[in-house]
């Protein structure tokens, strides 16, 4: 049909669509002039020196890198325990558990995140990282239900019974024989759930209070006449950061990946 | 063979038969704690805000006026310019919900069928890698390359044409370009799922390849782009930073976020983001039909 | 291990008790982010701006007293409400008679411009200073429109506020700002006359809060690209315009009183004597000539950082500006041809105040950055690195440039009667027609439409 060499080119393309502006992003770090305009007057690392003594652009960091644990700790919890009560048990209303668990992903940010500050709000609860880890971790929860759920269904029951003939009681069953076959699963739904978290706005908008995670602090920065350019330094250093998990987890979950037979 | 002794391993082995014999109370614990968070939580602050929504608030009285009303509601459907917005969103979502579907499919496909082993975890890596740079980020990119003086503009102007400049076109590309990676993901997974002994078969059957992807592979991927649109007709319908960063129109997201943050009417807001909540439910729904939600 | 559940009782059951768990938290509570409680039924509408609200009929609670340390005898500034409470923020009781000493931080609300400590440019900077010697750490925040002011500030902790006119009258109605004793802030002598006792600071012959400067919102366009200079508004909303698709324009309901201001010029039988008193024919007509605008536009603004690459890469040519922008524009390597008028006709533009918050955690080291902001050579450097006409005139013989006043007309009063400072609209006129007026409200979905 279409040819190999087609479906390369074709690639290619995407690829280079996907990365001319990952370039700019780059390219504009180190841009000499604050405003950015076409061509770069010249290049100029006093950017990458100004980020690295910035305290607020480290403390963003850190709030979104804390944050993005919190809310994948939680989405892993919550989301495995959804998807083995959905995977291994008939119960009524199985069926809207999935459609539960994707609401929050599938409704628009803005809605999610003014609906939780309003309650919030009236809870008295104070706006700050808990309430920003609550808002992610809604949201991320499908993420872990989906790949541990797709996991389970591919996984045979037959193995958890004949443990259980064995003489193991459910909890050694879970331990020694569900849990390492769900692992790269969680693995997988825990770094996408992150990465979800690290860069979520628009929810975070809302939750945060005076607290300022990467992608808050990058936009308010982008409106001050500031130092812009080091919110493209910010951008190119996660990045950079994130080859390595990202690599990482490619290869464990290709390893049990499902091949094409 | 019982024991008396209480050792934690036979604690915990009458835990466990005690939960076997009961397997509402088993599940029940399981699913307590995320449906506690989903529901109470969740559709407990989606609650309150629809309850929000019909009450009013007055900007030049700086008062809510809890007395419950379709004011909001009212006032949204007469008005022309809330359809038009509303309008313009949803054609946008379709529009961006098409493209990024045309454009992730081949990638996919050669991701998940042709590609080598080696080649695939790169270009997986590289899809997934750019999710990494901030999106506000991307988006001012994009407002580097589509500006006036742009790269855009100068890399067309030996051939004599213009880009679209700021406005909906450039919106558009800039969506597309937002949420492909959410649509090449599950259409990759969807079509590495489809075994190769079903290809063989219809080839043995005497299908040509141009029959069997259009009526093997297609239908058996088409779950996995549905799933996928639903990332990009949710995502898009609900964004305010990327439109108000790339055109001047304003859209579904822009509207609610300025009756929050300049208007102050959080009632309003409320009321207008019924809008978006009711179209994904039907979306939702349809999504769930077509099977996406084993595709995700 | 499959097990069958298939109680439907029991999930019945369970469901129930959740819902109702949730819609126990949702049941009418006041609204949330706002001040409780509200109006029953007919909320009534505020009286027009000049009259303190509940300034003085709340019961202080124990945060919202601004706290001065020793020997304060308080006398509230008791002014008796004749309406209802709008919405009763905690009040402050009465001003302080004497200052203690700092709190050791205080936490400021500005326009961007306003407090500088050296990271927009590391020669901008009075902040340090005022840190040194106060031991007040400042932290700040800043915001694009009055409107975004206003609900920042309601909803957070701040001390102190630079409020243009359109935003000082709502917050003294919802009583999120306290009246400020003069007599603490000694740069307040300085000020000069034009300024004080304003109904845009001064409610009820209470003063709630200090000026800092005022300026015009001017007319900007590139030289090398709009080559006839226009000498009227009337040349961003012409609908026959060269420069079609590259003008820009405030993002604020309030620049619909720009529209009205052309009108004043070019429209003169619809009797506009002031751009935020429109009745319902005069308002129609603004937002006409508005909506005339909006295929001209490129793109509106309201943070600065996007006007200066808006124009820097010609997205925009020509359109309103504030004069930050024009010398931000003008310092760029290599420097963007500009030049910016406030044209014959008049403009709108703004006089601002700082004001104290009601609930100011650090009211002492508030005002002592008031009296700060408001001194000489603060002043100086805020006028010159802004661009507008200093509160206090004794900064003129301190700016860099000796013709600074001179050039922005500090001192000369007739500039500033065809400058028509930013204020909130109100229904009642102000004037003889009485209550015919728009409000706010329709100001705000008129907006809206407008931008389409």
């Amino acid at each position: 049909m279409i040819s190999r060499w087609a479906l390369r080119i074709m690639t290619s393309v995407i690829v280079a669509f996907i990365y001319i502006p990952i370039v700019v992003i780059v390219l504009y770090a180190f841009n000499q002039n604050r405003v950015p305009s076409w061509p770069p007057p010249g290049l100029s690392l006093k950017w990458f020196q100004a980020a690295a003594q910035n305290r607020g652009v480290l403390d963003a960091f850190t709030a979104s890198i804390g944050a993005a644990l919190g809310a994948m700790t939680i989405a892993l919890v919550l989301g495995s325990l959804a998807a083995i009560a959905v995977a291994r048990y008939r119960f009524f209303g199985r069926e809207t558990i999935s459609f539960l668990v994707i609401l929050p992903i599938a409704l628009p940010g803005i809605v999610t995140g003014i609906a939780l500050k309003a309650t919030f709000s009236e809870g008295g609860i104070p706006l700050g990282l808990v309430t920003v880890v609550v808002g992610h971790a809604t949201f991320c929860i499908v993420v872990v239900y989906n790949n541990v759920i797709a996991r389970l269904r591919r996984s045979s029951r037959s193995l958890e019974e004949a443990s259980m003939d064995l003489g193991a009681d459910s909890f050694q069953t879970f331990r020694r024989v569900t849990f390492p076959q769900i692992r790269t699963a969680l693995l997988a739904g825990a770094l996408l759930a992150f990465a979800l978290s690290f860069d979520e706005i628009i929810v975070t908008t809302f939750t945060a209070g005076g607290v300022k995670t990467l992608p808050l602090w990058i936009f308010q920065n982008y409106k001050l006449a500031n130092q812009a350019p080091i919110v493209n330094v910010a951008a190119v250093v996660a990045i950079l950061l994130s080859m390595i998990p990202v690599y990482l987890a490619q290869r464990l979950a290709g390893a049990e990946g499902a091949t094409r037979a | 063979m019982t024991t008396l002794a209480t050792t934690p391993a036979s604690r915990r082995r009458r835990a466990a038969s005690f939960l076997y014999r009961r397997p509402r109370l088993q599940l029940a614990l399981l699913l307590g704690a995320p449906l506690f968070w989903l529901v109470v939580a969740y559709l407990g602050s989606l609650a309150v805000l629809l309850v929000s929504a019909f009450w009013t608030y007055s900007a030049a009285t700086d008062t809510i006026n809890t007395k419950p009303s379709l004011d909001n509601f009212v006032e949204i459907i007469q008005s022309a310019t809330y359809r038009t917005i509303t309008l313009r969103t949803v054609g946008m979502a379709v529009l961006v919900t098409l493209t990024t579907a045309v454009l992730a499919f081949p990638i996919a496909y050669y991701m998940a069928r042709v590609a080598s082993r080696r080649v695939r975890n790169m270009l997986v890596v590289a899809v997934l890698l750019p999710l990494w740079a901030s999106y506000v980020v991307k988006v001012y990119a994009w407002r580097i390359i589509l500006s006036d003086q742009g790269i855009l503009n100068w890399a067309l102007r030996p051939f004599g044409i213009q880009g679209p400049g700021y406005g909906d076109v450039a919106l558009w590309i800039v969506f597309t370009y937002l949420w492909l990676p959410y649509m090449i993901l599950p259409i990759f997974a969807g079509l590495e799922r489809i075994p190769q002994s079903v290809i063989e078969a219809s080839g043995d059957l005497g299908g040509r390849s141009a029959q069997t992807f259009r009526r093997v592979i297609l239908p058996l991927a088409f779950p996995a782009v549905v799933a996928g649109s639903i990332f990009t007709f949710s995502l898009t319908l609900g964004d305010y930073i990327a439109p108000s960063l790339i055109t001047s129109t304003q859209f579904l997201g822009n509207v609610i976020a300025g009756k929050l943050g300049p208007a102050g009417d959080v009632q309003f807001a409320a009321a207008l983001g019924t809008i978006p909540v009711v179209v994904m439910l039907v979306y939702l729904a349809a999504a769930r039909r077509l099977g996406a939600f084993e595709a995700l | 291990m499959i097990r069958g559940i298939n109680s439907k009782r029991g999930w019945a059951l369970l469901s129930a008790v959740v819902l109702v768990a949730g819609g126990c938290g949702a049941s009418s509570t006041p609204a949330p982010g706002t001040p409780s409680p509200s109006l029953p039924a007919a909320a009534t509408p505020s009286p027009a701006p000049g009259t303190p609200q509940a300034a003085a009929t709340q019961a202080p609670t124990i945060a919202a007293t601004p706290v001065p340390t020793e020997g304060s005898t308080v006398p509230p500034s008791s002014e008796p409400s004749p309406t209802e409470v709008a919405s009763s923020g905690p009040q402050a009781s009465g001003m302080p008679t004497q200052l203690g000493p700092g709190e050791g931080a205080v936490k400021i609300l500005a326009w961007p411009g306003y407090v500088e400590d050296g990271s927009t440019d590391p020669t901008v900077d009075w902040v340090t200073k005022f840190q040194e010697d106060t031991g007040c750490t400042v932290t700040f925040d800043v915001f694009g429109t009055s409107d975004e002011a206003f609900n920042l500030f309601k909803a957070g902790d701040y001390d102190l506020i630079s409020a243009s006119g359109d935003a000082s009258g709502r917050l003294v109605d919802g009583g999120y700002v306290a009246p400020v004793n003069v007599d603490l802030v000694p740069n307040y002598a300085d000020v000069v006359g034009a300024l004080k006792d304003q109904p845009y600071n001064t409610f009820g012959g209470v003063h709630y809060g200090i000026p800092h400067g005022r300026g015009a919102n001017l007319l900007m366009w590139r030289t090398d690209v709009v080559t006839t200079p226009p000498p009227h508004w009337s040349a961003v909303f012409d609908p026959a315009s060269p420069y079609a698709g590259k003008v820009t324009g405030y993002d604020a309901p309030i620049y619909i009183a720009d529209a009205a201001v052309v009108l004043m010029q070019t429209k003169p039988d619809l009797g506009i004597t002031n751009p935020y008193e429109l009745d319902a024919n005069q308002f129609a007509a603004a937002v006409d000539l508005a909506k005339q605008q909006r295929p001209l536009i490129s793109e509106y603004w309201s943070d600065y950082t996007k006007e200066i690459s808006s124009f820097e890469n010609q997205d925009s040519v020509i359109g309103t500006t504030w004069q930050i922008i024009t010398n931000l524009l003008k310092a760029e390597k290599p420097p963007v041809p500009v030049k910016a008028i406030k044209p014959e006709e008049g403009s709108t533009g703004w006089s601002d105040t700082w004001m104290l918050s009601s609930k100011s955690a650090h009211p002492n080291c508030a005002y002592m950055y008031m009296n700060y902001e408001v001194s000489p050579p603060v002043q100086a450097a805020v006028a010159e690195w802004f661009g507008e006409a200093p509160a206090n005139l004794k900064a003129c013989d301190l700016t860099t440039d000796p013709n600074h006043c001179k050039i922005f007309h500090a001192q000369e009063d007739g500039y500033w009667n065809n400058v028509y400072y930013w204020r909130t609209p109100t229904v009642d006129c102000g004037d003889g027609r009485g209550s015919v007026c728009t409000g706010f409200d329709d100001w705000l979905n008129a907006w809206t439409d407008i931008k389409g």
